[in-house]
């Protein structure tokens, strides 16, 4: 598995650690626990299971096992992913704490936007290894 | 494919199945005809179904198979851990379920026992409980086997590994 590849996966796990941390705190809540305030890391537990676990897992993976192209790059541009890796953690990890915190919209949209850019960079890297194994 | 990744992805199947299920269930009450008792189902249920049942255990079920493997003794680091975490996870969304769609609150109420309402409380910390470790579990057993294929280094792409 290609250093990135573990980025992506290793990160991804830390994401699901923390996701599913805090959806035992609300499901413990929602059975009558006494901490009300878990409810406010409701939407940071979305964001970091399906973008920072599900998704980032999906991207590690598909980095490692498509098919590769000849020498000297056998994974092609591998900065692109690599900034598409960069840019997905600091955007979940912005959507989720601008939602915790409730800080104005736009820091949100950016974080968004940030998601919306590396999964754009991430197709834009993946795109032409999606093809027969040795073409 | 291991025995494990086998059992994983049936149960993941299972989940999507009822997954979909529930989900159209719970839309049909709109369409129910007036005095028909019909189910309510919520919304965060059908989607742990999906997220955690179906996608998650999914994962881990392909993960456990696929990951490079930890050492040529124990290609899968800990197969007992294996078997905690899909007990564990199964238990906790099962339990999960079983709290959310008040069957165990029925059962509670038919044989009458003292404090149900203490006990569905602790029920939903079990739960809870169950699925972080299973969470946990599966992260101790995998850390170790997100590495470069064994014996990659020479071949890989700049010594990167497979």
């Amino acid at each position: 598995m290609p250093r990135l590849a573990r980025w992506f996966v290793k990160a991804s796990l830390l994401y699901l650690l923390a996701g599913f941390t805090i959806g035992a705190a609300i499901l413990i809540q929602a059975g009558g626990g006494p901490w009300p305030v878990v409810w406010r890391l409701r939407p940071a537990h979305i964001e970091l299971l399906v973008v920072g676990w599900a998704v980032q897992l999906a991207m590690g993976v598909a980095f490692w096992a498509s098919p590769r192209f000849r020498r000297p790059r056998p994974r092609g541009d591998v900065r692109v992913a690599a900034f598409a890796f960069v840019v997905l953690n600091t955007g979940v990890l912005l959507a989720a704490v601008a939602q915790t915190l409730l800080w104005p919209p736009p820091l949100l949209l950016l974080g968004r936007g940030a998601v919306l850019v590396a999964v754009v960079a991430f197709a834009v890297h993946l795109w032409p290894r999606i093809k027969p194994v040795g073409a | 494919m291991p025995k494990l990744t086998r059992w994983s992805i049936k149960a993941a199947l299972a989940y999507l199945v009822a997954g979909a299920a529930l989900a159209m269930l719970g839309d049909a009450r709109a369409v129910a005809p007036d005095g028909v008792a019909w189910p309510v189902v919520r919304g965060p249920l059908v989607v742990h179904l999906l997220v955690v049942g179906w996608l998650t255990q999914l994962i881990f079920g392909v993960a456990y198979w696929m990951f490079p493997t930890y050492s040529a003794k124990r290609p899968y680091r800990s197969q007992s851990l294996g078997w905690f975490v899909f007990v564990a996870l199964n238990l906790g969304l099962l339990l999960r379920v079983a709290l959310e769609t008040g069957l165990v609150a029925k059962v509670l109420a038919a044989v009458a026992l003292a404090g149900s309402g203490a006990w569905m409380q602790w029920l939903f910390v079990l739960s809870a409980l169950l699925q972080l470790l299973a969470g946990i579990a599966f992260v101790v057993n995998t850390w170790g086997r997100v590495r470069p294929h064994p014996g990659a280094g020479a071949r890989g792409s700049g010594g990167e590994g497979r």
